[in-house]
């Protein structure tokens, strides 16, 4: 059968969102040298607009779900979801980072091109229907992600991020790649269901397949800092600006979990019981790792950083449940997480001022009485990541132990919300200095929030409530478009 | 929208209404939360008619609607004899604390208001839920607002004692949510009626061992709530940091959704487990009544020492729940009010004491009687009625316990007994420190008598003590009617056992003077 290489109008149809973004990052490099000084925020402007256009192509594109550019995309609900999730992502920290620059006094065109491209990094990663392309969509995110790590690139602590961030990344995509030639030697293919269909066979080679998901395992477990390999991520959250971190604890790691997601539930589905154990016991060290070590934290930005490292705990429990309500779950999870974690991050760029300088718990005091409205934004974030019921986090939790459970993996279950009563220590601990302690120099010459932050917080406060008080619709969503994974 | 939706929603309402009321004008905050809290406690009182009418084991008021579609989640709610009752009291104490808190909350006055009525919605709501999930929404959701109100309005070590308080009810609750899961992933449902339902006809069944491991994973979360002994230690802290209302509010009925869970979830689901840990809980129950007494005898701290009599009163409702009788439950249900009216306030006297002298502590005190005779006497009466001397309210409720408890082992009773005679001990001797003696010039200047809204606040509990010792009926028969139905799966043996023995036997659903109309014929 010849093969037509053309691509057709719904192949670019089905990718507009990420070709509309890359024209514009382009765009936003190309223009920067014509426009004075004082005219580059309109950069942000068209910033908004391309990622709005992309937001609404994501969606028109899911009327038409099918493969794309010779089955090397598939857009489906799965993707769609994901896709709507990292852009709406990618305008909530823009929203965030535009004041954040004026603050630092760092605007510039780079920031916007480099937050586009990342982001179309991302929806690439969701979108892909094979390893090459989601090698090459991590990539893209990856490298402009490293490089906003280090944005500010006179601070000390951004350099360090971003230098950390980007060897250890690389050397993580290296094990992915490898991870990738093998499952190619094993299988002769890169494609996700020609790959699934080679394992199924009889006969075909279980060990080498195993080494290669292990491998694989290996790369995602990085991005998604999952334990063993977490290590890097409380160094650069804490170095990298805020609204960089903002922006990296939620799009990059939805995305990753998503690849991961359509890679072990799909293409590795054939050997399940061999990387379920790897799964399993990873979830559960994450979990601990990440809550106990947040115990012990005094820079909030470190502390939300363990914090995030539990969560991607939490998120794998429901990748070690294998069945579709663990891909619901996740999928929830991963929306609910990235409100609440953006919304807890918007308040910290907010507070910190200038030059980060306010960036330890103890800063926050008295933040409940001086500026009720943040301080009780930021109270349903944190109530949210602990888990308390009607709010978004609430519900994703319930949802993964629930997955849990169905798979009968009860003892996960049960140390698992241990867990979470564990990680409400150090989330009251920030409620705490907030309300029930007196106001110290950092909260006294508090401004006013901006408009870019605060738009951050409301829109965050309000989905995190809508998520835990009206789950139904989000919930329906992804449980339908769960089902399309396999 | 019937009657007991309006009840769970007007306190939410008011929240909100009071969390956009100005803050720089604190008198309307106060009249705001006392008219919302007043106007929802009058309505509530709506509520008894249709109980009190409604068929045995049926539901009042009983709405069920879809909140969520998978998993299935309903907003399922109803009002029963013993979820009545308990009801009213949350809607009876919020104003009260409100009154309480007039004055002696003078910082973030607007935000300790809404939190109150936050709480309110919680308790109201977490008594109603006849699904499991709406339950666990409602159990966690009265945590948050007296984890601030603790925390913001508390004393010294209020930090503490807030986080200590969270933390003990989260790992618990941690665990009863995995239970509520695995049933559910069992039943695929979370109502209550119908796994209930489907655990007595055998449509769910469940092994022995899942059973007990069910039933413990409720039963820790209950038991850290009530709080059973060896649980306790987050209460003491809770109460005396706490201020007055939030002490109020956890006492009287914050204790009760552990001992409500118990006999509403615990024991009617899990009979077969409940059985066979109900020696060892019994043991925990009376080591909790003798072991609250004996530490609140030495207790230099007027709070702390209320606050460990509660621990050894709800051990009393712990143990006439594991008797399995129908008297135990009816005096278990008895006693959680009487406690929640006698207890509530002591809490109110020791903080009207606070008030004046700024001291907890009882060495500071002494003499008090002469210098304000009325607070005296109410504190009397309230004193006495805590003790479980006969007319006041106590004494019915560990009457009826421990004639259940007898019924089974009388050992038990007479240990149990012991509870009673230790909190005549460290009860009348606070009493005899505080108010008797010699005053010192300078208390009495610092000690006026009652002003009104202490009277308005202290009077109307006096009279509902008095009230509930002497005429029981007008509380006891739909709490004994809820009973016989829970008691329904769990008493089957003791029917067979009884019928053995005695011919003229009488049907389930029997009153209290029935069943020992029983007892007498089965001897």
């Amino acid at each position: 059968m010849p093969v037509n290489f053309m691509p057709t109008g719904t192949d670019y149809f089905r990718l507009l969102p990420e070709i509309i973004m890359t024209i514009a990052g382009t765009l936003i490099m190309l223009i920067e040298g014509w426009l004075g000084d004082n005219k580059k925020r309109n950069l942000s402007a068209l910033t908004f607009v391309a990622f709005a256009a992309a937001l609404v192509a994501a969606v028109a594109a899911n009327a038409s779900p099918g493969l794309s550019f010779s089955n090397m995309f598939i857009v489906d609900g799965f993707a769609t979801f994901f896709r709507v999730l990292v852009i709406a992502v990618g305008i909530l920290s823009l929203f965030s980072a535009v004041q954040y620059l004026k603050r630092e006094h760092a605007e510039s065109a780079e920031y916007y091109a480099l937050l586009l491209f990342s982001v179309t990094g991302q929806c690439i990663m969701a979108t892909a229907n094979e390893l090459i392309m989601i090698f090459i969509g991590l990539e893209i995110s990856s490298i402009a992600t490293y490089i906003l790590a280090g944005y500010l690139r006179d601070d000390k602590r951004n350099n360090e991020a971003a230098l950390k961030y980007f060897l250890l990344g690389s050397f993580a995509t290296a094990f992915l790649l490898y991870g990738i030639a093998w499952i190619y030697g094993t299988t002769g293919s890169t494609n996700l269901a020609t790959i699934r269909v080679a394992l199924l066979a009889p006969g075909s080679d279980r060990i080498l397949a195993g080494t290669a998901a292990a491998l694989m395992f290996v790369g995602f477990a990085f991005k998604v800092s999952a334990a063993p390999f977490q290590i890097w991520a409380p160094d650069v959250y804490q170095g990298a600006p805020a609204p960089v971190t903002l922006f990296m604890s939620a799009g990059p790691k939805a995305a990753a979990f998503a690849v991961f997601l359509r890679v072990f539930m799909t293409a590795f589905a054939p050997i399940t019981n061999r990387w379920e154990p790897f799964v399993w016991s990873s979830a559960l060290l994450t979990m601990i790792i990440g809550n106990f070590a947040a115990l012990m934290q005094t820079n909030i930005k470190r502390l939300l950083a363990y914090s995030s490292i539990a969560h991607a705990g939490y998120v794998m429990v429901a990748i070690a449940a294998h069945n579709q309500i663990g891909v619901a779950a996740a999928m929830f999870y991963l929306a609910a997480y990235a409100l609440m974690n953006i919304g807890a991050f918007a308040v910290i760029t907010h507070f910190s001022r200038q030059g980060e300088k306010y960036v330890n718990i103890e800063d926050l005091a008295g933040l409940g009485w001086k500026q009720p409205v943040t301080a009780g934004l930021f109270a349903i974030f944190l109530l949210s990541l602990i888990g308390v019921p009607l709010t978004g986090g609430f519900f994703g939790k319930f949802y993964i132990f629930k997955a849990a459970l169905d798979a009968n993996l009860v003892w996960l279950a049960i140390l698992g919300l241990l867990n979470s009563a564990v990680a409400a220590y150090y989330y009251l601990r920030i409620l705490v200095v907030m309300y029930m302690n007196e106001p110290g120099e950092a909260t006294m010459s508090i401004q006013p929030v901006g408009a870019g932050i605060g738009a951050t917080l409301w829109v965050a406060a309000v989905g995190t409530l809508l998520l835990g008080i009206f789950p139904g619709v989000l919930l329906n969503f992804a449980s339908s478009s769960s089902a399309l994974v396999k | 929208m019937t009657l007991l939706d309006v009840i769970i929603y007007l306190p939410l309402l008011a929240f909100l209404i009071i969390l956009a009321l100005p803050k720089d004008n604190p008198k309307v905050i106060r009249v705001f939360s006392l008219i919302a809290s007043l106007v929802i406690f009058l309505l509530s009182l709506g509520l008894i008619a249709p109980v009190w009418t409604s068929a045995a084991g049926k539901f009042a008021l009983e709405r069920n609607d879809t909140w969520i579609q998978t998993p299935a989640i309903n907003y399922h709610v109803g009002l029963d004899g013993i979820s009545l009752w308990l009801v009213i009291l949350s809607t009876l104490l919020t104003p009260l604390c409100v009154l309480v808190s007039w004055k002696s909350i003078d910082k973030h006055i607007k935000q300790f208001f809404a939190f109150l009525l936050l709480l309110e919605f919680g308790l109201v709501g977490v008594f109603c839920a006849l699904d499991f999930f709406l339950f666990f929404v409602f159990w966690e959701v009265s945590l948050v607002p007296m984890y601030f109100l603790i925390g913001i309005w508390g004393h010294e070590r209020r930090i503490y004692s807030a986080i200590k308080f969270f933390l003990y009810t989260m790992a618990g609750s941690a665990l009863m949510l995995v239970a509520m899961i695995y049933l559910y992933n069992q039943a695929g449902t979370f109502d209550y009626n119908r796994i209930l339902a489907g655990l007595q006809s055998g449509a769910i069944s469940l092994s022995s061992t899942e059973q007990l491991w069910l039933f413990l994973g409720f039963f820790i979360a209950f038991a850290i709530k009530v709080p059973l002994f060896p649980l306790h230690t987050w209460l003491p802290d809770a109460h005396v940091e706490a201020p007055t209302a939030g002490s109020v509010m956890l006492a009287s009925v914050m204790l009760k959704m552990g001992t409500y869970g118990l006999l509403r979830f615990c024991v009617p689901l899990f009979p077969n487990a409940a059985r066979e840990c109900a020696g060892w809980i019994t043991v925990l129950a009376i080591i909790g009544i003798v072991y609250g007494a004996l530490v609140a005898m030495v207790q230099p701290n007027m709070k702390k020492l209320v606050a460990y009599s509660s621990v050894s009163h709800l051990g009393f409702v712990v143990l006439g729940i594991f008797s399995f009788t129908q008297q135990g439950f009816d005096g278990a249900v008895y006693q959680m009010l009487a406690h929640g009216v006698s207890t509530g306030a002591l809490f109110l006297l020791v903080g009207f004491l606070y008030e004046r002298r700024h001291s907890l502590d009882i060495a500071v005190y002494g003499g008090v009687a002469t210098a304000a005779p009325w607070l005296s006497t109410v504190f009397m009466i309230t004193m006495l009625a805590s003790i479980g001397l006969p007319m006041l309210c106590n004494f019915i409720g560990e009457y009826l316990v421990l004639q259940g408890t007898s019924l089974v082992n009388f050992r038990w009773t007479v240990f149990a007994a012991l509870g009673v005679i230790l909190s005549a001990c460290y009860m009348l001797w606070l009493y005899q420190r505080v108010f008797f003696g010699k005053a010192s010039e300078d208390l009495t200047h610092h000690m006026p008598d009652l002003h009104f809204r202490e009277y308005a606040v202290i009077v109307p509990l006096i009279l509902l003590m008095v009230w509930m010792g002497t005429y029981t009926q007008s509380f006891i028969p739909p709490i004994s009617a809820s009973n016989a139905v829970l008691l329904g799966p769990i008493d089957a043996r003791r029917e067979i056992h009884v019928r053995v023995t005695s011919p003229q036997n009488q049907p389930p659903n029997r009153s209290v003077l029935a069943a020992q109309g029983e007892l007498a014929n089965a001897r």
